[in-house]
């Protein structure tokens, strides 16, 4: 028995085989071999958000990535596109929020978002852009719709363009600025994400609401966000490695492989025969639409996911400090 | 707030510099899980003084613990381990399962597992509403006069301390007030105080009062630490297995704890993290990098206009 190694004498105790001698001294835990946990309790706690917030995540990015499609449609002349990505980029602006303020455990205490403004939290610093995009794209849509006041109508536009792509990736940066491994080591990535998705959403829906002959800036903009989007996500997935196995598994891949078939097929789609075809933007549009909600929901659960398991802590912290160890002995 | 942003600087940030006059030392715990009885009577105490509702009364099965884990109605929670290892074992010295020539392999670990009050604390710092504030103490607390349960200091936090209060709702609760108290009757976030109340009537922490081996040890954090060093020699040079200070090195992933503690194993052998780090620490270079990100979708969707409107 005395050829076995501590670790494997500390499996064989833990299988409830008897072992012999053994050095305890010191640690057992080791990469790649049986892990200590206490009762294989979570380390780090679930979130406790609800459902409202990985619609938040859609809306909110339809809204900002329709902010900029909007704002280039006017500066270019396609009012067209103008006007149905202003008020598609408005309803999302106004529904947001109210998605936001429901998931609060005490909504009525909303207004205390605005009590400080904290570059450490991008929940703080992102409450401030969402109320000054969700404000102005209202303001912006009203008077649009009413014709009236011109000139506060265009500042409307202007501030909203501007407040709308922070608003498409900060929502990256806030679940990357946490303690749980899937997201926190995905930080290079999510906030690309979850803009390039804003892209293809906010295009897909401004597709399926203009006509042909002026849809194409949309069109174009839901096939590339959808092809980065793609692309990131499998990036983030591998780059991820041994914490990133929750996108294979339970309902965070379910909602992945949703995502990435519907928004695959959706684009390519929309690219084939999108210029041409009134029936296959609609459903190119419906599809990305769909696969960029699944992708939202595929990254909210898996936070759930990793938070559960305290493996995903452990392991990545033993080794950056196996890491720092070798690079300073 | 900008000093959590930068390396961790060994001192909390926005103290005691913002309290003047009114500053005081730092003041935290140090808990000897050495001298640990499982007695529970910090759960008990900590219950009591705050007016924590109780949080279900199961049988975990896990040794003697059954509140299992902190969170908004447990701020103080003993963990018990039992282990085939020996409590001591002396340099060369090697164990058996049956004891035979040597030392005996069974031991209990206990714990009694608290809010480390972080120098860099996450749920301090991702707080949106400026609820979580750092005490003239050093410490951090909830008002939760202003928390809104926005809930991101729950994933925010490296140890899990934090978590939402949720209640049941009883039939006593006015029809007409439950829309708008949101989901659950509290909804708000709750963890340890440090006893911030008692504090500032000069008293020690209800647990640290009620321990009855001084396992728990309250007073100013420059003075634990000494104290923990000196304890961890002692135990090293009688020979105990593994004894090792968590949290009690001011150039750790979060500054040091303001709650830190003498282990006998690894920390995942207590359910605490290995290395933690303040999730902040790296949002100088997110916030660049989401800016960037910002700057890619505005150009990617104006690009998207060179195609001509069809």
């Amino acid at each position: 028995m005395t050829d076995r190694t501590p670790i494997e004498q500390s499996q064989a105790m833990s299988d409830g085989r008897p072992a012999g001698t053994v050095d305890w001294k010191g640690s057992v835990t080791e990469l790649g071999s049986r892990m200590d946990s206490y009762y294989g309790r979570p380390i780090v706690k679930e979130p406790v958000w609800q459902p409202e917030i990985p619609f938040y995540f859609w809306t909110g990015g339809i809204a900002g990535a329709s902010s900029v499609l909007h704002g280039v449609a006017r500066l270019t002349g396609n009012h067209r596109l103008a006007k149905s990505s202003l008020l598609i980029g408005a309803v999302a602006d106004i529904a947001s929020p109210l998605l936001l303020v429901s998931d609060l455990g005490r909504p009525e205490r909303f207004l205390n978002m605005f009590r400080v403004f904290k570059v450490t939290s991008p929940m703080s610093v992102g409450s401030w852009i969402l109320a000054l995009s969700s404000g102005a794209s209202a303001t912006a849509a009203l008077l649009e719709l009413s014709g009236k006041l011109r000139p506060v109508k265009w500042a409307a536009e202007v501030v909203s363009a501007l407040s709308g792509p922070p608003l498409a990736t900060y929502t990256g940066a806030l679940i990357a600025n946490t303690a749980i491994p899937v997201w926190s080591e995905a930080r290079d990535e999510l906030p690309w994400l979850f803009g390039a998705s804003s892209a293809a959403t906010a295009g897909a829906a401004a597709a399926l609401a203009t006509p042909l002959e002026a849809a194409g800036p949309a069109r174009r903009a839901a096939v590339a966000g959808s092809a980065v989007a793609l692309g990131l996500t499998e990036l983030m997935e591998h780059r991820l490695g041994m914490v990133g196995e929750v996108y294979k598994q339970g309902e965070a891949g379910r909602f992945g492989r949703i995502a990435k078939a519907a928004t695959a097929s959706g684009a390519a789609l929309l690219a084939a025969r999108g210029r041409r075809s009134r029936a296959a933007t609609v459903a190119g549009g419906a599809l990305v639409l769909a696969g960029e909600l699944a992708l939202r929901w595929s990254v909210f659960k898996a936070g759930f996911q990793s938070a559960r398991d305290p493996r995903y802590v452990v392991v990545t912290q033993k080794e950056r400090l196996r890491a720092r160890k070798e690079a300073s002995p | 707030m900008t000093s959590t942003l930068a390396e961790p600087t060994g001192s909390p940030a926005a103290w005691p510099d913002t309290y003047g006059d009114e500053a005081k030392p730092r003041m935290g715990f140090f808990t000897d899980t050495t001298v640990c009885i499982g007695c529970k009577a910090c759960e008990v105490a900590c219950k009591e003084w705050n007016l924590i509702p109780e949080d279900g009364l199961v049988w975990t099965g896990e040794s003697y613990d059954n509140t299992s884990h902190l969170n908004a109605n447990t701020w103080r929670h003993v963990a018990f381990v039992e282990q085939r290892k020996p409590l001591h074992l002396r340099d060369g010295e090697t164990a058996t399962l049956d004891g035979a020539g040597g030392p005996e392999p069974l031991r209990w670990l206990m714990e009694s597992d608290v809010c480390k009050h972080c120098t860099h604390a996450g749920c301090l710092d991702v707080c949106p509403t400026g609820s979580l504030f750092r005490t003239e103490f050093g410490t951090v607390v909830v008002q939760e006069d202003i928390c809104n349960g926005c809930g991101y200091c729950v994933p925010a936090c490296p140890f899990g301390v934090l978590d939402k209060r949720e209640l049941p709702r009883s039939p006593d609760d006015a029809p007409l007030s439950l829309p708008l108290l949101g989901k659950e009757a509290d909804g708000r976030v709750w963890k340890c105080t440090l006893c911030y109340d008692r504090l500032k009537g000069g008293h020690e922490p209800a647990c640290a009062k009620a321990c009855p081996t001084d396992s728990i040890q309250f007073g100013e954090l420059d003075e634990l630490r000494e104290r923990a060093q000196k304890r961890l020699q002692k135990l090293e040079q009688e020979g105990w297995n593994g004894p090792r200070l968590y949290g009690a090195d001011p150039d750790d992933g979060v500054g040091g704890f303001g709650a830190f503690f003498l282990l006998l194993d690894e920390p995942e052998v207590y359910g605490l993290p290995p290395d933690p780090v303040v999730p902040t620490k790296h949002l100088p270079r997110l916030w660049a990098s989401t800016a960037l990100a910002a700057a890619a979708v505005a150009v990617g969707v104006a690009a998207a206009f060179l195609g001509g409107a069809e």
